[in-house]
């Protein structure tokens, strides 16, 4: 019910949350169900990109909530994603057991290997799913909690904000390399073995795997839409517009912020946490400020302050990565990366969807205006006051 | 510091609803606030002019918390030491600011404006699960209807002109209900039909037991507000009184109003 009253004036939410719950029936039974001999098979490694895809989309979501609605450009939240894989990759390895290299029981291999006696501190509870899902969330979440804290209350807005976001993730990315953190440093942590007790290899896991990011993409669609559309969804508008203002009527622009910046974290780090199981591997890589850069580059060509743009924009430009990537145009990537960040700017301000939507305002004939919002169209009476 | 005033003065005792005494305020070795001393009394109605540099708008930044004063005592209300607090308390306090440029939420539509201005919890958790009720809907009409807006609710305020923008924005401060509002400028770049009903709105708020200091260089729309006035120079007060008096002041002659 809630659900109905969130989209119901929402076509686009609609389609959205049409498209992805059906995909998260649709995909795995293609996999599954069709022999692979059909035309309409979607082999393993189709299923494990869309999985990739699906992931990204509920990261970009997570960040436009705060810098299409908020204004806080993080130029980090590859960290809350790498953070969320992490906890998601200590969880696996400890499920690994007996199976390693090494055969220790206790032990991941790379803490045998570098002569380790017994599992730092930091270990503990992840060989419980539950534990490790509650830091999925958790860990992400106090970061950016303790950090924006510090930030907002320091009133650390627009370029330096960003400059400090992307120094959050350089400086988690060389502490993770280092051997001595514990979290397998340079190589990370891979050779998954079993999820929550079944094989993570088997065909039935990863559809199983892919379902599930579906599922976390609507749900997180539909939190960022629930904030967005509540007062308090306002007030982040009202900040991002004009934070002194906000200020001077009495709200306490750094909870807002906070807050929001929080939620955010949380949700990139399932986006991470799900997105490890799929790929197979989390190592520091995943803290590069590039990623997180790449990150704010969907959300632009998506169209901010959409939410579906953000999902819609992760999905395209990594579809054209891979496109681009596994051809002879691979050593270009980064130039057509670069190339549609700079066009997208120049021509579609507002990204594809908030282009699409304003033709679709301009387009749509008047009669149906009435009763929608006169307020986005300029033309409609304006008379005088007085 | 206090060499004028005896500091042993209790601040309860005094009338006024906001007491600055011996503000000094430098930046960077200019004295924007040079022992500055103000009272306001409850539902007092005061126009503040002066030269640009006089003071006026960090007395405002000063008062709203926005500014911390090196030395002087900032009192509202019965001896609150506003000096202590930030930008958001001070407004739950019943301080509203009007911007010198008009400051709306510009993609907010007019209604919602109102709506976020309105007194009440701000707190995260509570604004979160806020849904608009009976009351708040009938006190953004009367706000809209106060402020000649009410056509216009649904519109975007961002479309607005710049005249209904600064209205609007008395009508946001109006839903904050505060017991004080400073308004900078209210009046600039507006045509002399707007200038007079802002006049008339800004005396109809006075009159409903609202404190004002009105900041204007406008000395007609001055002259039409009718209230006593004072003229900051160099950070402090040059002269106070009726207009007729202020105006004939041979010093507020020679530094403002220009022989």
């Amino acid at each position: 019910m809630i659900t109905h009253a969130l989209i119901s004036n929402d076509k686009t939410g609609k389609w959205f949350l049409a498209i992805v719950l059906g995909m998260a029936v649709i995909v795995p039974l293609l996999h599954l169900a069709v022999p692979p001999t059909s035309l309409f098979h979607i082999s393993t490694s189709t299923m494990a990109l869309l999985g990739k895809y699906v992931c990204f989309a509920l990261l970009a979501l997570s960040l436009d909530l705060v810098w299409g609605y908020c204004g806080i450009l993080s130029l980090g939240h590859g960290a809350f994603f790498a953070l969320g894989g992490y906890a998601m990759g200590m969880y696996l390895m400890r499920q690994i057991g007996t199976r390693g290299v090494y055969a220790h029981p206790i032990l991941p291999d790379f803490m045998v290997f570098l002569n380790w006696k017994e599992l730092p501190w930091y270990w503990y509870g992840f060989e419980n799913a539950w534990f490790a899902f509650l830091m999925v969330m958790a860990v992400p979440g106090l970061l950016a909690f303790v950090f924006g804290w510090f930030a907002f209350r320091s009133r650390v807005t627009g370029v330096y904000l960003s400059i400090i976001t992307q120094a959050m993730t350089f400086a988690l990315m060389l502490a993770f390399f280092r051997n001595d953190m514990g979290f397998g440093g340079n190589n990370g942590m891979t050779d998954f073995k079993d999820i929550l007790g079944f094989p993570i290899q088997a065909t039935t896991t990863r559809a199983a795997l892919f379902a599930a990011s579906a599922v976390a993409l609507a749900l997180g669609y539909l939190v960022a839409k629930a904030i967005v559309s509540s007062r308090l969804g306002k007030i982040l508008v009202s900040i991002r517009d004009a934070e002194s203002r906000t200020r001077f009527i009495g709200y306490r622009v750094e909870h807002y912020k906070t807050f929001v910046f929080t939620v955010s974290a949380i949700m990139a780090g399932i986006a991470g946490a799900l997105y490890v199981p799929q790929v197979g591997i989390i190592n520091p890589s995943e803290f590069t400020p590039g990623n997180s850069i790449e990150v704010v580059i969907w959300v632009a060509v998506g169209g901010r302050g959409t939410l579906t743009g953000a999902a819609l924009g992760a999905v395209i430009v990594n579809f054209a990565k891979t496109t681009f990537t596994t051809g002879f145009l691979a050593p270009y990537w980064p130039f057509l990366l670069g190339g549609l960040f700079v066009l997208t700017t120049i021509w579609l301000p507002k990204g594809i969807l908030g282009t699409a939507n304003e033709l679709w305002e301009r387009w749509r004939p008047p009669a149906q205006t009435s009763d929608g919002n006169p307020g986005t169209k300029p033309d409609s009476a304006a008379q005088p006051a007085e | 510091m206090n060499s004028v005033v005896d500091s042993d003065t209790p601040p309860p005792l005094t009338p006024s609803l906001l007491y600055l005494d011996g503000v000094s305020v430098s930046f960077d070795g200019f004295r924007a606030l040079n022992e500055l001393s103000l009272q306001i009394a409850p539902g007092e109605m005061r126009a503040i002019i002066g030269p640009n540099g006089a003071g006026k708008t960090t007395m405002m930044d000063v008062i709203t918390g926005k500014t911390r004063p090196d030395t002087g005592e900032v009192l509202f209300d019965r001896g609150i030491d506003l000096t202590r607090l930030d930008e958001a308390a001070i407004a739950n306090l019943g301080i509203g600011r009007k911007f010198q440029k008009p400051t709306v939420f510009e993609s907010h539509t007019v209604e919602d404006n109102i709506l976020l201005s309105l007194k009440g919890d701000r707190r995260a958790r509570t604004v979160l699960l806020a849904r608009t009720n009976a009351d708040e809907a009938q006190r953004i009409d009367e706000i809209l209807t106060t402020v000649g807006l009410a056509a216009q609710r649904t519109r975007l305020a961002g479309l607005l002109s710049h005249g209904q923008k600064q209205w609007l924005e008395i009508g946001m401060l109006l839903a904050q209900d505060p017991k004080l509002l400073l308004v900078d400028e209210p009046v600039a770049g507006m045509t002399d039909a707007e200038t007079e009903a802002t006049a008339e709105l800004l005396k109809r708020i006075s009159a409903a037991d609202h404190s004002v200091v009105v900041v204007e260089h406008d000395m007609a729309f001055v002259r039409a507000l009718g209230v006593k006035v004072t003229c900051l120079h160099e950070g402090s007060v040059l002269a106070e009184g009726a207009i007729d008096v202020v105006s004939e002041n041979p010093r507020v002659v020679e530094v403002y109003l220009g022989r």
